[in-house]
C-alpha cells in the first residue's frame, strides 16, 4: 500500500513542479473551488485521455479555480485496467475525477468487464473528434460513391485499417456498413496497433481505404498522401471541404468523445461542486487556448444532459458490438 | 549539399549552451533510466511532457532524443554485469556479455558495447540525415505478409539461441509464444488467458519476464546453493579496455549491427529487440570460433548493441519524415509536438525546417556525448562487481522490483515477475534456456498479428505470402537458412567418402 502511494506522489509532483512553473503571474486564489483534485488517468502519459487531464489541470490552476493536482496514470485495455481500480479505491472521494470517453464504453463491452464506465458518475463531456474515411493517393475510389459502391458490393474485398478491434474506428465501419444495407459482419477490418502501423499500412497502400480520429490523418491528408473521402461527425470539420457521411445520403455519425467522470458514492450536492468546476474550467480563456492549440473540437456537455448522451452511447455501442460480433 | 547546409543551421542550435545542457541532461537520465530495468525511455520521456509548456521546442526535442539514444546505452550495463536487462532491447547483450563479466572481462565487454554503440549511432544518424526520405519509402512496401515472412526469418535465427538441447529450447520458445498470447487480441478485442484477472487485460509486459528470469532467477539460484560454495568474487583480470584482439573481433560486428539495426527502427512492426535478434544469429554464423558463443564471445555484445542503437536512430526517420511513430518512444515524442503546436506529418520537414535539423544535429553530439560519458564510466562500474554477491543480489532483487513496479505501478507485475524468477530458477537448475522464453514472447504477437492481417486483406488467400514479391524473398531466405546447412554438411560429407574410398 506505502508503495502505491509513494509511487502515485513521484509521479504526481513531477507533473506539479513542471506546471507550477509554467504559470507566469500567480494568480488570485479568491475563486478556488477546490483545494485539491486528484485526476486519475487509465491510459499512460502522452495519450489523449492524458493530455485532456493535464489541460483541465493546466487550465483550471491558471484560473486559480483549484489549489493542486495529483496524477495518476494507470494504463491498458481501453481503460479498463484502470476503471475498476479508480472505482474501488476512489469510492466517495468528492475531489476525484477520472478521464475517459467512448473508447471506454466499447472497452467494457467487447472485454465483459464486471465493472465498466456505468459505475462511475457522469460529471461532463469535453471534446469530440469526428472520424474520416481516407483511401492511398493512387487509389481508384476518386470519391465516396464509388467507394461506397465497392462497399456495399462486397464488403470482403475492401480491407479497411484502422485501430484496435471494437474500438472507435470498427464501430465507425459497422455503422456505415449496416447504413448501406450490408452485414457488419462481412467487413475485412484489419486492426492495427496504434496510429502509426495503422496510417503506415494506409500510405503504402496495404489496405482498400483507412479509418480513424481526424487528427491521426490530418497531416497526411493537408499533404495528399491521403484522399480524405468523407467525414463522420454532424457537421464539416473547420478548415477542411470534407463532406460528411450525412451530406452523402448515409445516416451515420460516430465521434470520439472524451470527457470527466468522477468517483461512485459521491452525494448530489458533491457531484454538483464537481460539475460546476468543470463547467468554470470550460468557460476559462485557457481552455480556449489548448482546444485551438491542440485542434479539439468543443463538445461540452454538463451533469443529467451528459448522463443521458452517455446512457444512449453505451445501448447504441452495444448494438453495433453485437452486429460486428464481437459482444 | 542543401542537407549540409542545413545541418550546420542545426549544430548552430544545437551547439548553444542551453541547449548542450540540455543535450546532456538528458544522456544522463537517458542512462540512468536504461540501467533500471522496467523503466524504460518511453515513461521518462512521458514524465517529462510537461516541461514542454516552459521550454523551446528545439531544446525539449534534444532532451528527449538524449534520453531516447542514453537508455539504449544505458540498458547494456546492466545486462553485461548484473545479467538483468534494463530494456528489452539488451535482453540479447546479456547472453555474452554476462558471460564475459564471469570471466571477468566486464571492461571490455562495456567497452565494445559503447564504442559499438557509438559507431552505428553515428552512422545511423548520418544514414538519417541523407537518406531518411528514400528509406520510408521503401519501409512503406512491406505490408502485413511481408512482416510475418520476416517473423519467419526471425525464428530461424533463434535457433542461435536455443542452447545444446533443441528440446528444450523449443519448448522454451513456446513457453513464450503462449505468454505472449496473453491479454486483449488486437484483431476481435476479446481477452485471452486472462484468468478473469483484470492486470492482465493488457498482456504480459516482456520486461517483467526479462528481469524475472534474468535477474530473479539468478538470485534465487544463487541463495539456493549458497550454502555449498564458498562466496567468490566475480574475477576481474586483464585489462578494462580492448585489446587488439577484441577490436579486431569488434569492428566488423559493429558494421554489421548497424546496417541491421537502421532500416529495422524505420519498419512500423520492426521494435529495437528484433534487429538484436538477427545481428546475433548473423554473428554466430560468421564467427571463426562458434563455440565461444555462449561462453563469452565479445562479436554476440558488439553486434546487438550496435543494432539496438542505429534502430533507434531508424525510428526517428519515419517519425521526422512521416509523422510515424514506430515506437512508443516515438509516439509520445509526437504528442510533445502537439503541444507546441506543431503537427507532425510528411512537411514536418518543411515547415519545422530549423527545429528538426537541430534535433538531427543534437543526435551526433549526443552520441559523442554518451561516449564520453560511459567510457570513464566502465572503471566505475566494474567495481559492482567487488559488491559480494549477497549484497549485490540483494540490491539487484531492489532495483528489479522497482523497476517492475514501475512500468505500471501494479502489484500483479511484481506478483508475475517473481513467479517466472522461481520458474527461472528451475530452469536454470535443469538446464533450460531462458532467452528463447523471451524471444517467442516478443516475436510470437508480432507474428500471429501480421499473419492474420494478411489474411484478412487477402481475403483468407494463404498463398499471399508467396505471390508478394518481398515476402516469398523473405521466405525463401528463411528456406536456404535452414535447409543449406544439412545440405552443405551432406554434399561436403559425400565428397570426403568419394575421396577417402578410390
Amino acid at each position: 500500500m506505502m508503495n502505491i502511494r509513494r509511487r502515485t506522489f513521484c509521479v504526481a509532483t513531477v507533473a506539479a513542479v513542471a506546471s507550477t512553473q509554467a504559470l507566469a503571474p500567480r494568480p488570485t486564489r479568491a475563486q478556488q473551488r477546490f483545494e485539491s483534485i486528484f485526476m486519475f488517468i487509465p491510459a499512460g502519459p502522452g495519450g489523449g485521455w492524458d493530455s485532456t487531464g493535464r489541460a483541465i489541470e493546466q487550465a483550471a490552476r491558471a484560473a486559480g479555480l483549484v489549489g493542486s493536482f495529483q496524477f495518476e496514470n494507470v494504463g491498458g485495455a481501453g481503460g479498463m485496467v484502470g476503471l475498476p481500480r479508480f472505482v474501488n479505491q476512489r469510492r466517495g472521494q468528492a475531489n476525484a475525477l477520472i478521464v475517459g470517453g467512448s473508447v471506454m464504453v466499447g472497452a467494457g463491452i467487447t472485454n465483459t468487464s464486471p465493472i465498466t464506465i456505468r459505475d462511475v458518475v457522469p460529471i461532463a463531456r469535453l471534446t469530440e473528434e469526428a472520424g474520416v474515411v481516407v483511401v492511398p493517393p493512387n487509389s481508384p475510389h476518386r470519391d465516396w460513391a464509388s467507394l461506397a459502391a465497392a462497399l456495399s458490393t462486397n464488403p470482403g474485398s475492401v480491407p479497411v485499417g484502422g485501430g484496435s478491434a471494437g474500438g472507435t474506428d470498427h464501430i465507425a465501419l459497422g455503422l456505415i456498413l449496416k447504413a448501406l444495407g450490408r452485414n457488419p459482419r462481412e467487413a475485412s477490418y484489419v486492426a492495427f496497433a496504434g496510429g502509426g502501423p495503422a496510417q503506415a499500412a494506409i500510405l503504402g497502400g496495404q489496405v482498400a481505404a483507412g479509418i480513424s480520429g481526424y487528427s491521426e490523418f490530418a497531416e497526411q491528408i493537408k499533404a495528399g498522401r491521403m484522399r480524405a473521402l468523407a467525414t463522420t461527425g454532424a457537421e464539416r470539420i473547420p478548415g477542411t471541404d470534407i463532406p460528411t457521411l450525412k451530406e452523402l445520403g448515409v445516416n451515420v455519425t460516430a465521434t470520439n468523445w472524451r470527457g470527466v467522470f468522477a468517483a461512485p458514492g459521491i452525494t448530489p450536492a458533491q457531484r454538483q461542486a464537481l460539475i460546476d468546476l468543470i463547467t468554470a474550467v470550460h468557460a476559462t480563456p485557457q481552455w480556449k487556448e489548448i482546444l485551438a492549440q491542440r485542434a479539439w473540437t468543443d463538445a461540452f456537455l454538463a451533469g443529467d444532459a451528459f448522463a443521458a448522451f452517455l446512457h444512449e452511447d453505451i445501448a447504441k455501442t452495444e448494438t453495433v458490438l453485437k452486429d460486428l460480433g464481437l459482444a | 549539399m542543401e542537407t549540409l547546409a542545413l545541418l550546420a543551421g542545426g549544430f548552430a542550435t544545437a551547439l548553444s549552451a542551453q541547449n548542450l545542457l540540455f543535450a546532456f541532461a538528458g544522456c544522463f537520465l537517458g542512462t540512468a533510466v536504461g540501467v533500471l530495468p522496467g523503466i524504460g525511455p518511453a515513461l521518462t520521456v512521458a514524465l517529462l511532457l510537461p516541461i514542454t509548456f516552459k521550454v523551446p521546442a528545439a531544446s525539449a526535442f534534444i532532451l528527449f532524443a538524449g534520453v531516447y539514444y542514453g537508455a539504449m546505452y544505458g540498458g547494456s550495463t546492466t545486462s553485461i554485469l548484473l545479467n538483468t536487462p534494463g530494456e528489452s532491447a539488451t535482453i540479447i547483450t546479456a547472453l555474452e556479455g554476462f558471460q564475459m563479466a564471469k570471466k571477468g572481462r566486464a571492461g571490455p565487454a562495456l567497452a565494445t558495447a559503447a564504442i559499438g554503440s557509438f559507431v552505428a549511432g553515428t552512422i545511423a544518424t548520418a544514414a538519417l540525415t541523407f537518406f531518411a526520405p528514400v528509406v520510408v519509402e521503401l519501409a512503406l512496401k512491406l505490408g502485413p505478409a511481408e512482416y510475418f515472412s520476416l517473423m519467419v526469418i526471425a525464428f530461424v535465427a533463434v535457433s542461435a539461441v536455443l542452447g545444446s538441447s533443441a528440446v528444450r529450447g523449443f519448448a522454451m520458445l513456446f513457453l513464450g509464444l503462449v505468454l505472449g498470447i496473453v491479454g486483449v487480441d488486437l484483431q476481435t478485442g476479446q481477452p485471452r488467458f486472462t484468468f478473469g484477472l483484470i492486470e492482465l487485460l493488457d498482456g504480459i509486459e516482456v520486461t517483467i519476464v526479462a528481469v524475472g528470469l534474468f535477474a530473479v532467477a539468478e538470485t534465487l539460484h544463487l541463495a539456493a546453493r549458497h550454502r555449498y560454495g564458498e562466496d567468490e568474487l566475480l574475477p576481474l583480470s586483464g585489462s578494462l579496455w580492448l585489446t587488439r584482439e577484441d577490436f579486431a573481433r569488434s569492428w566488423k560486428a559493429w558494421l554489421r549491427g548497424a546496417l541491421i539495426g537502421f532500416p529495422f527502427g524505420a519498419i512500423p512492426a520492426g521494435g529495437a529487440e528484433l534487429p538484436t535478434f538477427f545481428s546475433y544469429y548473423i554473428e554466430r554464423k560468421l564467427a571463426r570460433r562458434p563455440e565461444e558463443f555462449g561462453h563469452g564471445a565479445i562479436e554476440g555484445v558488439a553486434g546487438p548493441e550496435a543494432a539496438n542503437n542505429a534502430s533507434a536512430a531508424g525510428v526517428l526517420m519515419p517519425m521526422l519524415t512521416l509523422g510515424l511513430p514506430t515506437s512508443v518512444t516515438a509516439a509520445i515524442m509526437l504528442s510533445a509536438f502537439q503541444s507546441y503546436g506543431i503537427q507532425p506529418g510528411p512537411l514536418l520537414f518543411q515547415t519545422q525546417s530549423d527545429l528538426v535539423w537541430s534535433m538531427i544535429a543534437s543526435l551526433y553530439i549526443g552520441n559523442a556525448m554518451l561516449l564520453v560519458l560511459n567510457l570513464p564510466l566502465i572503471g566505475l562500474w566494474v567495481r559492482v562487481l567487488r559488491i559480494p554477491r549477497p549484497q549485490l543480489y540483494g540490491g539487484i532483487l531492489v532495483f528489479a522490483t522497482i523497476g517492475a513496479y514501475g512500468v505500471a505501478n501494479s502489484v500483479i507485475d511484481l506478483a508475475v515477475m517473481y513467479a517466472v524468477g522461481l520458474v527461472g530458477m528451475l530452469m536454470k537448475r535443469y538446464d533450460f534456456p531462458v532467452a528463447p522464453v523471451v524471444i517467442g514472447m516478443i516475436l510470437g504477437p508480432l507474428a500471429e498479428q501480421s499473419f492474420r492481417q494478411a489474411m484478412t486483406i487477402s481475403q483468407g488467400d494463404v498463398t499471399t505470402f508467396l505471390t508478394r514479391p518481398i515476402s516469398a524473398a523473405f521466405l525463401a531466405i528463411a528456406a536456404a537458412l535452414v535447409l543449406a546447412p544439412p545440405v552443405l554438411r551432406a554434399h561436403a560429407a559425400s565428397r570426403a567418402r568419394a575421396r577417402s574410398s578410390p
